[in-house]
């Protein structure tokens, strides 16, 4: 479809309508990041019976109970080892991984580091919302210190971790941050990751009205998508800013894009060299 | 390089590696441990070789979560693993289960618990092989005796698993693993193995978790016009979501155990030998039958009317065979290297038969047939 395209013809051809309404809550940021997502794809103009949907277990990861992709529900934390096993063994697929902040970078970190490391060519959507919204609402990785949570009564003391930076670390050849409040930048980042050959991950900013929001008095929901305005910055004005006038904000759009070599690519050439039948280069 | 239909002195676990390629596994995940490494290792050299995907994962969960999603995409795809590594695959054990992924997962026991003992062999995971991941499922066990084994019942796991779209488990141990015997491999080109049913109807009519009589539903790969949704949720015929519907997931958990339970006629194996007449039969598998067997001869040797009954599978459990036999022996001895686990449900089937089941179950080194024999005279002595 057209860059464009209609919201309604999008839905038609990328919602199953009879799973409406979503289980997500007034003012939750996530559908917002599934439409996103579906936008960015669309705009490829892919085969669609050739991009699979992977996700993990969380409020996030059940973006594909709507979406008309091939899914896998994979187990909580599993989605980035099961994406890497269908993307390596038909490497013709685009596989796209949705997965939450807890999903991807706590009970999922270790696969995270070795999915960015490996440059596999997957793109993985992280919806942060900072905690586990669909148990209740308990501290995360990503929670920000003092924050209250159900985990947290007395409020967090464990410092939060940026998990574009430990994307970068790990080898992630595409790595950018969005925000819901920045709908179009979004789907051009999201865009942008699954056109890029190796390993992309889009950290998105979504916000948790009910419980994340309620518990730490962020105001409303329409309050808290404002609020992205103030502690996101575009990342080309964050690179002028000094440490100090930084703290607080999250830099938003491309943080990382280069090109290396891809894995399944490079196992392509290793099979090439076992079938002349020599063992190394 | 293939062996083309002759006779080979290989290892336990490069039998088993072999028997996958002969199978036709083109996928492999794995992660490094005691004592099942010669078959990543194997599989690593070989499967490039066919066309094939090799991967060592970051850690043993996402092996067998690679092996999972490439199964998805219509590879016969494989893990394989020991001890430790086995508690940690029991999660997505459950998955594979829970949306019906054949595959095939290799377990060399080791001695537990938790680290135990990594180059020794055990049998305490029989319960674990069946029961351990958490709710209701059913899977498929098989526990080769012989190195040839490890090659044939590869191959029928692989088999198996296509056929009934479910994680079909090798049990091993270190020493058939480590074994060397020689093994008489077929043509590769000659060793058939089913494939999963895949829809033969029109997209819009597919129901991918709708079971044919058997119970098995077809299988699309991921990556064609047949949309599916590959959901661990409780799950309708459509693959959509039924997380607070009692009747569809009563439904579904009966279909998952019942398709291997019902169907136990055509996965069970036994082996048996003097049984016409044995007053005292030992049941045994893995490495521990061959000491069971040596036992017997040597027992029927002293005129002492003694039977001899091996599972190869051993889930679904051999009911029926179990039955026939309590029904004609005394006494049905289970030695085994673990405190005692499939003497528990060989009693429960012995159960109303005329025979009296002993467990011979203790942890420790191999078997010695004296040991077994031993046995049989206490038993014999008191039946």
């Amino acid at each position: 479809m057209s860059k464009n395209a209609s919201s309604s013809l999008l839905v038609d051809k990328y919602f199953y309508t009879h799973q409406f309404p979503t289980m997500w809550c007034p003012g939750c940021g996530n559908g917002t990041v599934a439409m996103a997502t579906v936008r960015g794809i669309d705009r490829l103009g892919l085969d669609i019976d050739k991009v699979i949907h992977v996700a993990g277990i969380g409020c996030s990861s059940v973006a594909h109970w709507y979406t008309t992709f091939t899914a896998l529900q994979s187990a909580h934390g599993r989605a980035l080892p099961s994406a890497t096993g269908i993307k390596l063994a038909n490497p013709e697929l685009t596989v796209v991984v949705t997965m939450g902040d807890g999903d991807c970078i706590a009970i999922g970190g270790n696969h995270l580091i070795h999915a960015c490391r490996r440059n596999i060519d997957l793109t993985a959507v992280v919806y942060n919302n900072f905690n586990y919204g669909m148990t209740g609402g308990q501290v995360g990785p990503t929670t920000p210190l003092e924050s209250l949570t159900s985990t947290t009564l007395y409020g967090n003391i464990e410092p939060p971790v940026d998990i574009c930076k430990v994307a970068e670390a790990a080898g992630a050849t595409y790595v950018a941050r969005g925000a819901i409040y920045y709908i179009k930048e979004l789907i051009d980042l999201i865009e942008k990751g699954v056109r890029h050959k190796g390993f992309s991950l889009i950290e998105v900013m979504t916000p948790c009205p009910t419980v994340f929001g309620k518990r730490n008095a962020l105001g409303s929901a329409a309050h808290m998508w404002k609020a992205q305005k103030e502690f996101t910055i575009p990342v080309k004005k964050a690179r002028d800013l000094t440490p100090d006038q930084l703290k607080g904000k999250w830099p938003r759009g491309v943080l990382v894009d280069k090109d290396l070599p891809e894995f399944t690519e490079e196992y392509a050439k290793l099979m090439a060299r076992a079938q002349k039948g020599r063992a190394g280069k | 390089m293939e062996h083309k239909g002759k006779v080979t002195l290989m290892q336990g676990n490069e039998a088993c590696a072999e028997g996958a390629i002969a199978a036709g596994v083109r996928f492999f995940a794995g992660y490094p441990i005691t004592p099942s490494n010669e078959i990543a290792n194997v599989m690593a050299r070989r499967l490039p070789q066919v066309g094939g995907k090799f991967i060592q994962m970051e850690d043993e969960i996402g092996s067998l979560a690679a092996a999972i999603g490439a199964a998805l995409t219509g590879a016969k795809a494989m893990d394989a693993t020991s001890g430790p590594g086995f508690s940690l695959k029991m999660e997505n054990l459950g998955l594979a289960c829970m949306i019906e992924v054949p595959l095939v997962l290799i377990n060399v026991q080791r001695v537990g618990p938790s680290i135990g003992m990594a180059t020794s062999p055990a049998q305490a995971d029989v319960m674990q092989s069946r029961y351990g991941s958490h709710g209701d499922y059913a899977t498929i066990v098989l526990s080769p005796s012989s190195v040839q084994e490890m090659f044939d019942l590869t191959v029928r796991a692989v088999d198996l698993s296509e056929r009934f779209r479910v994680p079909a488990i090798l049990l091993a141990d270190q020493v058939i693993g480590h074994m060397r015997q020689n093994v008489r491999l077929p043509a590769y080109e000659d060793v058939k193995t089913a494939y999963r049913r895949e829809p033969d109807v029109p997209p819009e009519q597919f129901h991918p978790y709708r079971g044919d009589a058997k119970g098995v539903p077809p299988m699309a790969k991921f990556g064609t016009p047949y949309h599916w949704y590959a959901n661990s949720s409780a799950h309708n015929e459509d693959s959509f979501q039924a997380t607070s519907d009692f009747v569809v997931s009563k439904a579904l958990i009966e279909r998952l155990t019942n398709k291997i339970e019902k169907n136990r006629q055509e996965i069970v194996e036994v082996r048996g030998e003097f049984l016409d007449d044995a007053d005292i039969v030992v049941l045994a598998y893995g490495c521990t039958a061959i000491a069971a067997r040596g036992a017997v001869l040597r027992a029927r040797e002293g005129g002492i009317k003694a039977g001899y009954l091996r599972p190869l599978v051993l889930w679904p459990f051999p009911e029926a065979e179990v039955k026939a036999v309590s029904g004609k022996a005394k006494a049905i001895i289970v030695p085994e290297m673990n405190m005692g686990q499939y003497v528990h449900p060989v009693r429960e089937a012995a159960c109303g038969g005329k025979a009296e089941v002993f467990s011979l179950g203790r942890p420790g080194e191999v078997f010695s047939s004296s040991e077994i024999l031993q046995k049989i005279m206490e038993v014999k002595s008191v039946v």
